[in-house]
């Protein structure tokens, strides 16, 4: 249900506010999120930074890092996710309590990052669970961290509680240490390999050399 | 101050017997056999005191395609923390197929998790260490993820 934008402006005009339920309550609850309290790498030095006073994350209601996910609804993938530690993060990610977001702070836990075509990193969280905001950087500054906490309390607003809590259910299979990573490699419901043409955008987008013209035969 | 590497290397000659060693560098490149004489010799004796082990770790070197055979190396960095001397580094060439070299644990306690880590990575095997296995990676693992050889799985297929 919305109401007509002009009707709504001129009500306020008069002191009287009109609001649906779902805004407010999306309006609660993109203002308090509560991160979990965990760091993987140098991206949870500027997750810290941002947490304290200079940049102070609680402007935006996020100040309560709690050390158990039972009591988090955001997990902040701060740094390089190694296949040894992806299992303990995705069942992390299951106990966290409903409807649950998690962003991907910084290169590593995007895609690897500089260890891409290492054997030990995983590359990409997203392998194993749903990310609703990718920050780059490397790491990525607190300003670019807060930046996305405003990006994700967008994405809350825009959809009703319902909706978000029918999303946001369910668990993810935890994967298994395999003789050469985990098994499996990804989880096909969350994540595809991207496609040969996705590989292969040089092809399409940059311009092709031409071919030089053939030299004019010489006059003489 | 340390001796030149020439005369600790006629040094060592002359106290361990059969010991013939190679110059490479700043290394001394010692056979696998003589290790521990030559370690116990560097730690206790008086002039050296190489009291404390700040590294050790190993090097692949692949066979190349002109016929070499490669090898493996162990390295090991000492440092005396009496004297406030060092680096001493030590080289002992392994061949790819089989590296087994003893363990250098009973000599400086601190070699057991750099000689776990070596043996995880590099699949260097230290005969008299006394809990060998895997340090960073799951006992599940096969391979040895350091060696140029590896090959490592395509994360974009499944199983």
């Amino acid at each position: 249900m919305s109401i007509d934008q002009g009707l709504e402006s001129e009500l306020q005009k008069q002191g009287i506010y009109v609001t649906t339920w779902d805004r407010l309550v999306n309006w609660g609850r993109s203002n308090s999120i509560w991160p979990l309290q965990f760091g993987l790498a140098c991206c949870a030095i500027e997750m810290i930074a941002t947490a304290a006073s200079r940049y102070d994350i609680a402007r935006f209601g996020s100040e309560i890092f709690r050390a158990s996910p039972r009591q988090a609804d955001l997990m902040i993938v701060a740094g390089t996710v190694t296949k040894k530690m992806a299992p303990q993060v995705v069942r992390l990610y299951n106990q966290m309590a409903e409807p649950k977001y998690v962003i991907s702070m910084g290169a590593c836990a995007t895609s690897g990052g500089p260890f891409h075509k290492g054997y030990n990193v995983l590359k990409g969280i997203d392998h194993y669970i749903p990310v609703d905001v990718y920050i780059p950087g490397c790491p990525p500054t607190p300003q670019a961290l807060l930046e996305g906490l405003m990006k994700l309390q967008e994405r809350i607003k825009a959809r009703g509680f319902g909706a978000a809590m029918a999303e946001k259910q369910g668990e993810y299979p935890v994967p298994a240490y395999g003789p050469s990573g985990l098994v499996p490699r990804f989880n096909p419901a969350v994540w595809q390999p991207p496609s040969n043409e996705t590989l292969n955008w040089t092809a399409t987008v940059l311009p092709q050399p031409s071919t030089p013209a053939p030299p004019a035969p010489s006059s003489a | 101050m340390l001796p030149p590497l020439e005369t600790l290397k006629s040094e060592l000659e002359a106290r361990v017997p059969g010991l013939t060693l190679t110059v490479e560098g700043t290394t001394l490149v010692i056979p696998r056999e003589k290790l521990l004489d030559v370690c116990r010799w560097l730690k206790d004796a008086e002039p050296l005191a190489c009291d404390y082990l700040a590294d050790l770790t190993a090097v692949d070197y692949p066979p190349d395609p002109a016929g070499g055979a490669g090898r493996l190396d162990v390295v090991y960095h000492l440092y005396s923390m009496s004297k406030k001397h060092g680096p001493v580094t030590l080289k002992v060439p392994l061949p790819r197929a089989n590296p087994v070299v003893a363990s250098v644990t009973p000599i400086w306690r601190g070699a057991e998790f750099q000689e776990r880590e070596a043996y995880d990575l590099f699949g260097v095997r230290f005969e008299g260490h006394p809990d060998l296995r895997r340090i960073l990676l799951w006992d599940e693992f096969e391979g040895h993820p350091m060696r140029k050889d590896y090959v490592v799985e395509d994360q974009n297929v499944l199983g």
